[in-house]
């Protein structure tokens, strides 16, 4: 039916085409409020990398205060002043803001917003043969609003008693009283504002992309033949539409809390010398809605990246991803599981323990279809041909960086190991190894593959290169001695380790000396993104002009044409006859065989 | 500012020079008809060969810092459950690092080795129900023994104390810890935040910290209720709206306070004064929580603003402390800080308890130092900070004895620990009666004035 439904809106669309194909579109309705899914899909990348730099300098500042605590450094009063910075020392509440504005910026901003946001509207309507999204408005709207939200995150590091300071997870009581840090008053109520419009955002384009997925697949493209991409953006997207809510009534609540009087999440408490009212609340119930809205978050940031690499992997291994069944089974799962792990990030806080055992048991297991997709990966490359495009390096990356931050996360899981390194940079490590490395390859390895179809033109290639060799070895450089800081206890968002020094003489030195490792490797890793950042812009506007199947692969997207039109496909839909990953396959002279080549007589499909 | 502009003059030839660079590059690609996306053989080479190269410094950085480090870095623990989290923790560690090398190791190996070469074509192999069913059911069967073990030691750490545990309160704040020993009767005194005073600072319950609370909030000159009404009602006063305003809250809030605590007052018991009155108060970081070793502990945790954590790194242990609520933690410290000093090879070093979640600006200051003692030197250390300037009015048997004294000398010199009963602290010490002449004594009994001392650290 919804097949029927969609060859009409087709046939219609292409007549459509061909009445106004000399039709100009408006300036501002090409390029500002555009409703075309592959301009908002470039909208969301270009925000997302301004965000990510940010993001990215503001780590950069941090780490230079833990490197070198206590000296004066001009960057630093370069970029915050003298209120923020005196005498270009970072200022103990800054630090905080610093480290909390990065977190927010680059799990929300960089990879929910910006990943999702690029390539799912990129791929979604590419890959299924669709015009466009299922609406194009309401992902106009999921736009304008993530860039509203962007700028009011970004306003909130300017104001005068600094942005949001109690850690990207905003735990109240301290994020919900202005009398327990600077960063409580304006910078929080703008941080919630910000966060309130962007989980609106988030939710419009997770709806959107269900819809097109389930509807408005091109005829012969069943979900078995679906790229993994899809699937992928398929299953964030809906993890997204039901975890983003809960954090929104945990956004709501801390903002009555702040403002009407309400005791949601208070209770008994004295703050500096005013004695509060509130009674009855529990801080614990805001740390179970956030992470049940935080854990699953780390999948919608990781499983596009694993998508995007599956299909880049495939590709310039010249061989079909291995496991292709098993790979969207363990997409689901991982899915599944996400939603009932939470309180492993609560061992410590007061909950009950024998709710954190039930919380080990589920959270262990989601280790058995990660290792499903890392040995699918493995396969995969064996006795491939492969390419090394840069896409093909950071999509290796990942899988690289996918594995090491998977193994620390059974150590974390444990609760009994959580224990000893809970909220220390054990943690933090482990993290970002997940998110900063795993996902954000992926991400690089999007770009640097889908560029041609997002610009038109291509990247340069030896500055892919380049880039990617620094950023591994700058980001590995970062966070393996982090690990050895962290599991000999070192607490996370310290400004400095200098109470160590009244009890600790050596492990004092020991976080010294580290830490001045990690800043100098971090300082080559930013420094290799400016790489990046000439490449993508300077490709955008003078990059060699693109083919029309740059890495010859199969999927749709790679037979519209390399000038953007509305409705991606000039004439009729394509019609699809197989699955996405033909590469190598015998019986074939060319090593990739298209989706929409039909199967030849007696041809199993796969 | 003449070094900004360097560094801005420097950035901007950097690109300049890049850009160059590049359209050289692009033109030398035009003239060899090959486009980006055409990655030639020796690129292919050139990072296959980048990849292998990667993997050994990758290991060897890794090896690197494991021996160099430690092998999991922590040192050794000091406590039962510690040794056992160390145990399960190494258990672990080979598990996954023995993930880790293999399949990293696999990855780029198989980066290296399967490059494209000419004219060789890829194996199509979509896919295989056998190997696909190994790797899930022998990852399965590891995370079942890594589940097993790991919930058998958190059952262990976690389960209820044993009956004759010692009970310690650790109270926190920002930015410091407040320990508070549930003193002869091995109970803690019932505590309610509201009866918090300049006097009380942990919020002890009993007849007279209500009163004074009461009292305090009733009729103190400048922040009483009586007080603020007055000048609120005074037609002669002037305030701007926003102090009025501000008034008014904290009015309306003390009135409610009042209210509640007058009813705390009506329902109180009594007979649970003697309760409270015991519990000795030690406040970090200037004072160091005294604990004996092999000895069992059971501590509460509270907070009186925000979320805290108390982290114990070398006893291995951490529990949040929660506004609105009790949390708990117990271990046996096994080894003494004279012990852990020989170990470590340090003289100087010192367990603490630190605070492991963010709680403000001066977060990472937050601290307190934690001595573990021999039994008959922690007996004799507790029993002198019981008695405290008190030992002199005491009777003879309660006094410290000469070989208690002893003990101290050898541990403190000729300063007591300065730490004290709440009794003391609340009431303010006796005004000795008789002239102190305890033999070998002078000059280590803590003087009279601690009382206030002991209560300073609280502002």
């Amino acid at each position: 039916m919804s097949v029927l439904a969609h060859e009409a809106h087709g046939h219609h669309d292409s007549h459509h085409h061909d009445e106004h194909a000399h039709h100009e579109e408006h300036f501002v309705s090409k390029y500002i409020f555009s409703q075309d899914h592959k301009m908002i899909a470039k909208q969301y990348l270009i925000t997302a990398v301004f965000m990510g730099f940010v993001g990215m300098l503001l780590s950069i500042l941090f780490r230079i205060q833990l490197a070198w605590p206590g000296e004066s450094a001009d960057f630093l009063s370069f970029f915050l002043g003298d209120t923020w910075a005196p005498n270009g020392v970072l200022s103990e509440d800054m630090y905080l803001g610093l480290v909390t504005i990065h977190g927010t910026i680059m799990v929300f901003f960089l990879l929910t917003g910006g990943l999702s946001g690029t390539f799912s509207n990129l791929l979604i309507p590419f890959q299924l043969g669709a015009r466009d999204m299922a609406s194009g408005f309401m992902n106009m709207i999921s736009y304008w609003l993530f860039f509203i939200s962007s700028v009011i995150m970004f306003i909130s590091l300017f104001v005068e008693t600094g942005p949001a300071m109690s850690g990207w997870t905003v735990y109240p009581p301290l994020s919900a009283l202005p009398q327990a840090v600077s960063g409580s008053g304006l910078g929080m109520d703008l941080w919630l504002i910000s966060m309130a419009i962007f989980i609106a955002s988030s939710l419009m384009g997770s709806l959107n992309y269900i819809v097109t997925v389930l509807n408005l697949r091109t005829k012969g493209m069943t979900m078995t033949r679906m790229p993994l991409t899809v699937w992928t953006f398929f299953v964030t997207a809906i993890l997204g539409l039901l975890s983003f809510p809960v954090l929104l009534s945990a956004a709501l609540l801390l903002i009555m809390d702040r403002t009407m009087g309400t005791s949601f999440y208070l209770s008994d408490i004295i703050a500096g010398s005013e004695m509060l009212t509130n009674h009855g609340g529990s801080p614990l119930l805001y740390q179970h809605l956030f992470w049940f809205l935080g854990h699953p978050e780390v999948y919608i940031v990781l499983l596009p990246s694993l998508g995007l690499s599956s299909e880049i992997i495939s590709t310039n291994s010249r061989k079909p991803i291995f496991g292709y069944r098993a790979m969207i089974g363990s997409t689901l799962a991982i899915g599944f599981l996400s939603f009932i792990v939470w309180a492993h990030h609560m061992f410590v806080t007061g909950m009950s323990p024998f709710l954190g055992s039930v919380f080990v048991f589920t959270t262990l297991l989601i280790a058995i279809p990660s290792a499903v997709k890392v040995f699918n990966y493995l396969t995969t490359l064996w006795k491939g041909t492969i390419v090394y495009t840069p896409a093909m390096l950071f999509s290796i990356g990942l899988v690289s960086a996918f594995i090491t931050g998977g193994i620390t996360g059974i150590i974390l899981a444990d609760s009994a190991l959580d224990i000893t390194v809970h909220d220390t940079y054990f943690v933090v490590a482990h993290f970002h190894v997940v998110m900063g490395l795993s996902a954000v390859f992926g991400m690089f390895a999007g770009v640097y593959h889908w560029f041609p179809k997002m610009f038109g033109r291509m990247l340069n290639t030896r500055l892919g290169y380049a880039h990617f060799w620094v950023t591994i070895v700058g980001a590995y450089g970062v966070f393996i001695p982090m690990h050895f800081i962290g599991i000999s206890g070192a607490p996370r968002r310290y400004y400095d380790y200098s109470v160590y020094e009244v009890f600790d003489g050596e492990t004092f030195l020991k976080f010294e000396n580290l830490n001045l490792v990690i800043t100098i490797f971090a300082i080559i890793a930013a420094t290799g993104q400016l790489i990046f950042l000439f490449n993508f812009f300077y490709s955008i506007f003078r990059g060699p002009k693109a083919p029309q199947n740059p890495w010859n692969s199969s999927t749709l997207e790679w037979t519209t044409p390399v000038e953007h039109i509305h409705g991606n496909w000039p004439g009729a839909l394509p019609v699809v006859h197989r699955w996405p990953y033909d590469f190598s396959k015998p019986g074939w002279e060319e090593d990739f065989v298209p989706q929409t080549t039909p199967l030849k007589e007696g041809e199993e499909e796969h | 500012m003449g070094s900004k502009l360097i560094f801005l003059i420097v950035v901007v030839l950097g690109v300049v020079a890049i850009a160059q660079l590049v359209r050289l590059y692009e033109l030398s690609s035009k003239l060899r008809k090959r486009g980006e996306h055409e990655i030639s053989n020796r690129d292919n080479r050139l990072n296959a060969k980048l990849m292998l190269a990667f993997m050994f410094v990758f290991f060897g950085s890794m090896i690197y810092l494991m021996v160099n480090y430690g092998w999991t870095g922590r040192g050794v623990a000091a406590t039962e459950h510690g040794e056992r989290l160390d145990w399960l923790m190494s258990l672990n560690m080979i598990i996954v690092l023995v993930v880790f090398f293999s399949t990293n190791f696999l990855l780029f190996l198989f980066a290296f080795k399967y490059v494209k070469k000419p004219g060789v074509r890829a194996l199509y192999f979509p896919h295989s129900t056998k190997l696909e069913l190994i790797w899930t059911i022998v990852p399965a069967m590891a995370l079942l023994v890594i589940i097993v073990l790991g919930l058998i030691e958190w059952d262990n750490a976690t389960s209820k104390a044993k009956e004759d545990a010692i009970v310690v309160e650790l109270y926190s704040k920002q930015f410091d810890w407040t320990a508070r020993y549930s003193g002869k009767d091995n109970t803690l005194g019932k505590f309610d935040y509201k009866v918090t005073s300049d006097k009380n600072l942990l919020g002890i319950v009993n007849s007279e910290t209500l009163d004074y609370a009461i009292d305090k909030l009733k009729n103190d000159t400048l922040l009483g209720i009586d007080a603020m009404e007055r000048n609120l009602n005074n037609k002669n006063k002037i305030y701007s709206v926003e102090e009025r305003e501000k008034m008014m809250t904290t009015l309306h809030r003390n009135e409610e306070i009042y209210r509640l605590l007058v009813q705390l007052k009506n329902r109180h018991d009594k007979s649970l004064d003697a309760q409270s009155w015991d519990d000795i108060i030690v406040a970090g970081p200037a004072e160091k929580l005294y604990l004996c070793v092999d000895q069992e502990y059971e501590f509460n945790f509270r907070s009186k603003d925000v979320i805290h954590s108390a982290f114990f790194p070398n006893f291995r242990a951490q529990m949040n402390t929660v506004p609105g609520q009790t949390t708990r933690f117990k271990f046996t410290p096994n080894k003494t800080t004279a012990e852990m000093r020989k170990i470590k090879n340090d003289p100087k070093f010192d367990y603490s308890l630190l605070c492991n979640k963010i709680c403000g600006g001066s977060h990472y200051k937050m601290y307190m130092l934690i001595e573990v003692l021999e039994r008959d030197e922690y007996n004799a250390v507790m029993k002198a900070i019981d008695l405290g300037s008190d030992n002199a009015t005491r009777p003879k048997d309660d006094q410290l004895t000469e070989k208690e004294l002893t003990i101290l000398k050898k541990k403190f010199g000729d300063a007591l620990p300065a730490a004290h009963r709440f009794e003391t602290l609340f009431k303010g010490a006796p005004a000795p009666a008789v002239a102190p002449v305890v033999e070998g004594a002078e000059g280590m009994v803590a003087p009279a004035d601690t009382a206030q001392v002991a209560a300073v650290p609280g502002k």
